[in-house]
């Protein structure tokens, strides 16, 4: 591969209620095959993808939580999630799944993939992309 | 599509994957295989209950790449490559160890 | 009348315009990405648990449980309703209206 664009993948909706949040799960692992440097944004609705302690078995529908862990094997390392978004639904990290990804040139170090970052500092990163998809 | 075994119906997709992973059992896995004309040694199984187990975690079957890097990390690096895991699954590891495991085709497989 | 609403608050304004109809005496069920609206400090916590006085809020216990909000994180006086108590509530009331 010649050169490595930045791709960026927005989440922005509540996981169950619509099928966005699993088909862009799985549009990101497989778009990992192109070895491109990837991140993943939770803003909105779409901090709730990630809210620990999802039990789907009352209601029937698959559980893909689980699968958010499975990122880091796919070398996406980096879930940048908003802080505000985070505030204005009463939450914290706390209430997160901890997601983390191991560091191959640091003997398999577990280092944690969820950012927590400001809508202001969103904003940068987002203009830096290459390429932007959402959710 | 269908198969029996054992006086029971399995229900499979149009490329032979099982339906309902919860209906999976050993001997299944070793239908498949004699389909295939694949004799299934301790060095499949182990592939095999494997792709299971990531399954059970995280709710996917693993891309190629991801599970050669994670047999070698389990398993040694003398088994997490490809040529080692060609030859035990010739029409791909993850493709073919998936289908015996009784999970889904691979996210990103076609 | 049971109101049914299965938007989350954060990105429709179905809650909001549910309980502006809603009258005193009225059941309103969370159900799916609605029962985000149950959810205790939030910014739209204020709207709903000011109509808990006068109607009577219930949310799917089984979509709670599916988004992994627990009990104790809820607006206090919402009341958690199986799939069971869904049934109960929409044969308790003559007219059941969802705001999809």
């Amino acid at each position: 591969m010649s050169e490595t664009k930045k791709f960026m993948y927005i989440n922005r909706r509540p996981p169950y209620g619509t099928v966005y949040p699993l088909e862009g799960l799985e549009v990101v692992l497989i778009g990992a095959a192109f070895e491109q440097e990837v991140c993943m944004v939770f803003i909105s609705d779409g901090v709730f993808q990630l809210r620990q302690g999802q039990d789907t078995i009352d209601s029937g529908m698959k559980n893909f939580s689980p699968t958010y862990r499975a990122l880091g094997d796919y070398e996406v390392t980096r879930l940048y999630v908003e802080r505000e978004s985070l505030e204005e639904r009463g939450l914290t990290e706390a209430d997160l799944m901890p997601l983390t990804w191991e560091d191959e040139d640091d003997d398999w170090a577990e280092k944690p993939s969820i950012q927590i970052v400001s809508r202001a500092q969103l904003s940068d990163l987002l203009e830096e992309q290459d390429v932007v998809f959402n959710f | 599509m269908a198969f029996e075994l054992n006086g029971r119906t399995y229900e499979t997709d149009e490329e032979g994957y099982l339906a309902d992973l919860s209906e999976w059992n050993r001997e299944v896995a070793g239908y498949m295989a004699t389909e295939d004309d694949c004799d299934l040694s301790e060095n499949h199984w182990e592939v095999i209950n494997f792709l299971r187990e990531y399954y059970e975690e995280y709710q996917i079957a693993p891309a190629v790449r991801v599970l050669t890097k994670a047999i070698g990390k389990k398993l040694g690096k003398d088994k997490g490559n490809s040529k080692y895991l060609y030859e035990l699954f010739p029409y791909g590891p993850a493709k073919q160890a998936c289908k015996y495991a009784g999970l889904p085709k691979p996210t990103g497989c076609v | 009348m049971l109101h049914t609403v299965n938007k989350s608050p954060f990105e429709s304004t179905s809650l909001k315009t549910c309980l502006g109809l809603a009258q005193s005496g009225s059941d309103i069920l969370l159900i799916e990405d609605g029962v985000y609206g149950a959810l205790a400090g939030t910014i739209h916590t204020a709207m709903l648990a000011q109509a808990t006085g006068t109607i009577s809020v219930y949310a799917l216990g089984p979509d709670l449980k599916a988004r992994g909000l627990p009990e104790d994180r809820l607006i206090p006086g919402i009341k958690v309703v199986g799939y069971d108590g869904f049934v109960e509530l929409a044969c308790a009331n003559d007219k059941v209206q969802s705001w999809l």
